[in-house]
């Protein structure tokens, strides 16, 4: 055996949101050290929200990130609903789960399309893709227009919608004005099919992790706008026991703060993970057409979470048609929320996992103080982890190869770096 | 099959969320034809392909942060024939120019357990604070019609058309009923740039500011008209410090609802 000092560089990893670099430090057949750092300028939203009024934090988080502002708004209007000892109208609650709906279509289809498939198909870009593919992107770019529509016609817009407030919505769409979207919702469920069916015949490199799968889980639903928090070793915790159970550290490379389950457990939230605690809650036919894909009722594979993605984008049609079909004009688009001092905690299923908000007001609604725990930053020692293996399993590859490898099993977990974080640079040295 | 060369775009982020690159994929309908109209030469959200510059037409998103940030943009800026800002974080500074008016230190603080690990600027800057801008494009987030009008123009050499009126003739010619004549609710439609189709008072909501000031806004009338509506000293204050706090004209605004006070 040669020991050789090989080293690799990558100037950017592309096709993630957000910009961050990797760092892989290789001696002969060890791992000495792996960092994925996060380079995205810090931008103090927990520390400017302070002193704004209690109204306001969910128009000011929805800028943390323009691909799920719908997760943003989600997470705080419960959490100071909440504080406030409001629940909203079933009525309303659908409403909110058909705009997430939206974004999860919008976000997801992005993500399988346009970052993620190139890879499984040696291309650079879908713009490539089109080149020999180009019905398959033409399929993704109406899919994914059909989530932003929903976004459109319920928030006003699809980055960063005007329509959400505490306690509901300003004003709520008519019956007709939903009912528009039904034909290519209806078109979308079977071109949501098909895209479970087209990325089940992708080839995927061997993979099985064992991270703790953490998730929201609902009595009746595939959980996204509210539930528990509860995980594959049977957590299973109210959303303001949150932080008695997972902690937030502060490493040295990285913008974005690490979470760990305390006890120092490492976990992971996001597709997979809700696929594995909420499988049994899949509408029939998602369900089906995963099976179908070759998925248990578990998946631990992260370079299978296109799959995975696609099931939930079936899902996501198919929930929103019965919202639509089920719909009635809710008789007040909002509930009155009165501010009163104290504390409260929101937790949704943004499209890369969970998002947990906590606020503390005053009497007057004022915000004391605010965290805010985005998934990218609760999956980053997940991250590090695959990378750690998919580095030491594969030390024979040539180093493009292997670089090549390292970006793909960054890119399965969808990284929203912008939640947190800046470019990707891989760096791979070795000694 | 392309005799002539095809100009050259790249999309580049500073400090954002994202949103206003997303709205360039998020036109749908027209992506593959501006695909074959341009060569998508730097785009890192969406491309691995790289290709070296000069580039024809760089668009950027966000405000410069860090110092790493502020050489980079000028590296952008030596390498783009024209270089169009996009979005509120390029034009004003985005919401994280909110830092200006605070202790940054005592920020870094608050939010991260070892601030000797943070490199930040005491500010939050848009792209034309660092370097010459060709144009500027307002929105928190752009509107992606806009983004495609500029992106035409540039490419044809004219002048984009976007005009510099206030949300106030969009909402008039979208048929709405005036929300604050109406209904007594705080609008900034009469002081914000149009480009957005006017949709918060299509939602029943006033506009919240986020294209940004208009051309020559009387803020002080309006914030009389707000005051008038019942919005308190503190609320005002805050209404201006949003999306483009680093806008000069809602920037003073603001101030001025500072200076003068009011009940809460």
């Amino acid at each position: 055996m040669t020991h050789q000092t090989r080293d690799l560089s990558l100037e950017a990893l592309s096709r993630v949101e957000g910009e961050g670099a990797m760092h892989v430090v290789i001696d002969g057949k060890t791992v000495t050290d792996l960092r994925l750092q996060i380079y995205e300028p810090p931008r103090f939203f927990e520390a400017f929200l302070r002193g704004r009024a209690y109204t306001e934090p969910p128009d000011i988080t929805a800028r943390i990130c323009g691909i799920c502002p719908v997760a943003y708004q989600m997470s705080a209007c419960q959490a100071i609903e909440s504080a406030c000892g409001v629940v909203v109208d079933e009525p309303l609650r659908a409403l909110r789960r058909l705009l997430y709906c939206g974004e999860w279509i919008e976000s997801h289809v992005l993500h399988i399309y346009l970052l993620h498939a190139p890879d499984f198909l040696g291309a650079g870009s879908a713009l490539e893709l089109a080149r020999e593919h180009r019905d398959v992107v033409e399929r993704a770019l109406r899919l994914k227009k059909v989530g932003n529509h929903i976004m459109d016609v319920v928030g006003g817009r699809s980055v960063h919608p005007v329509n959400v407030r505490v306690g509901g919505f300003y004003r709520v769409p008519t019956l007709s004005e939903l009912r528009g979207l039904l034909d290519e919702l209806r078109w979308a469920r079977d071109a949501a099919l098909e895209t479970v069916r087209w990325v089940s015949t992708f080839t995927f490199p061997d993979l099985e992790v064992a991270h703790e799968m953490v998730a929201l889980r609902h009595p009746s639903e595939y959980a996204v706008v509210d539930g528990r928090v509860a995980s594959d070793r049977g957590l299973d915790i109210p959303v303001d026991a949150f932080l008695d159970h997972f902690e937030e550290e502060h490493v040295a490379h990285s913008t974005a703060l690490h979470a760990h389950r305390k006890g120092g457990g490492r976990y992971l939230v996001g597709p997979l993970a809700r696929y594995t605690v909420n499988h049994d809650r899949l509408p029939a036919l998602a369900r089906e057409a995963a099976a179908d894909a070759g998925l248990g009722p578990e998946c631990r594979n992260p370079f299978r979470s296109i799959v995975v993605r696609a099931v939930e984008t079936l899902a996501a049609c198919d929930d929103a048609i019965g919202l639509i079909e089920g719909y009635e004009e809710p008789e007040r688009p909002a509930v009155p929320v009165e501010p009163r001092a104290g504390v409260g905690h929101g937790i949704t299923e943004a499209p890369r996992g969970l998002l947990y908000h906590r606020y503390e007001l005053d009497e007057d609604g004022a915000v004391l103080s605010a965290v805010i725990v985005p998934p990218t930053a609760q999956n980053q020692d997940a991250i590090e982890s695959d990378l750690r293996r998919v580095v030491v399993e594969n030390l024979g590859l040539r180093d493009s190869a292997l670089q090549h490898l390292c970006e793909e099993a960054i890119r399965n977990y969808d990284p929203c770096i912008s939640c947190s974080a800046h470019f990707l640079d891989v760096t791979v040295e070795r000694r | 099959m392309q005799s002539t060369r095809r100009p050259k775009l790249a999309v580049w982020k500073f400090g954002s969320c994202d949103g206003c690159q997303l709205s360039l994929l998020n036109c749908e309908d027209e992506l593959l034809t501006l695909a074959g109209a341009v060569e998508i030469a730097y785009f890192l959200e969406a491309s691995t392909a790289v290709t070296e510059g000069p580039y024809d037409l760089s668009l950027v998103e966000g405000s410069v942060t860090t110092p790493h940030d502020a050489e980079r943009i000028q590296e952008v800026r030596a390498t783009s024939r024209h270089l169009v800002a996009i979005g509120a974080c390029a034009t004003a500074g985005g919401i994280q120019a909110l830092r200006n008016l605070a202790d940054v230190g005592e920020m870094t603080r608050t939010v991260y357990a070892h601030p000797d690990y943070i490199s930040t600027l005491e500010s939050s800057t848009p792209i034309a604070a660092h370097v010459p801008v060709d144009f500027e494009l307002r929105g928190c987030p752009v509107s992606r019609h806009q983004l495609l009008e500029v992106v035409s123009a540039f490419l044809a050499g004219r002048k984009p058309l976007v005009p510099a009126y206030s949300v106030c003739q969009e909402c008039k010619r979208r048929g709405n009923v005036c929300v604050t004549v109406a209904h007594g609710t705080p609008c900034l439609g009469p002081v914000t740039q149009a480009g957005c189709g006017a949709i918060c008072p299509s939602f029943h909501r006033g506009c919240y500011g986020c294209f940004g000031p208009t051309e020559t806004p009387n803020t002080a009338a309006l914030s009389d008209v707000l005051r008038s509506c019942g919005m308190s000293g503190p609320e005002l204050v805050r209404i201006f410090r949003t999306y483009n706090t680093g806008a000069p004209a809602f920037a003073a605004a603001s101030a001025a609802a500072e200076k003068r006070g009011g009940p809460r």
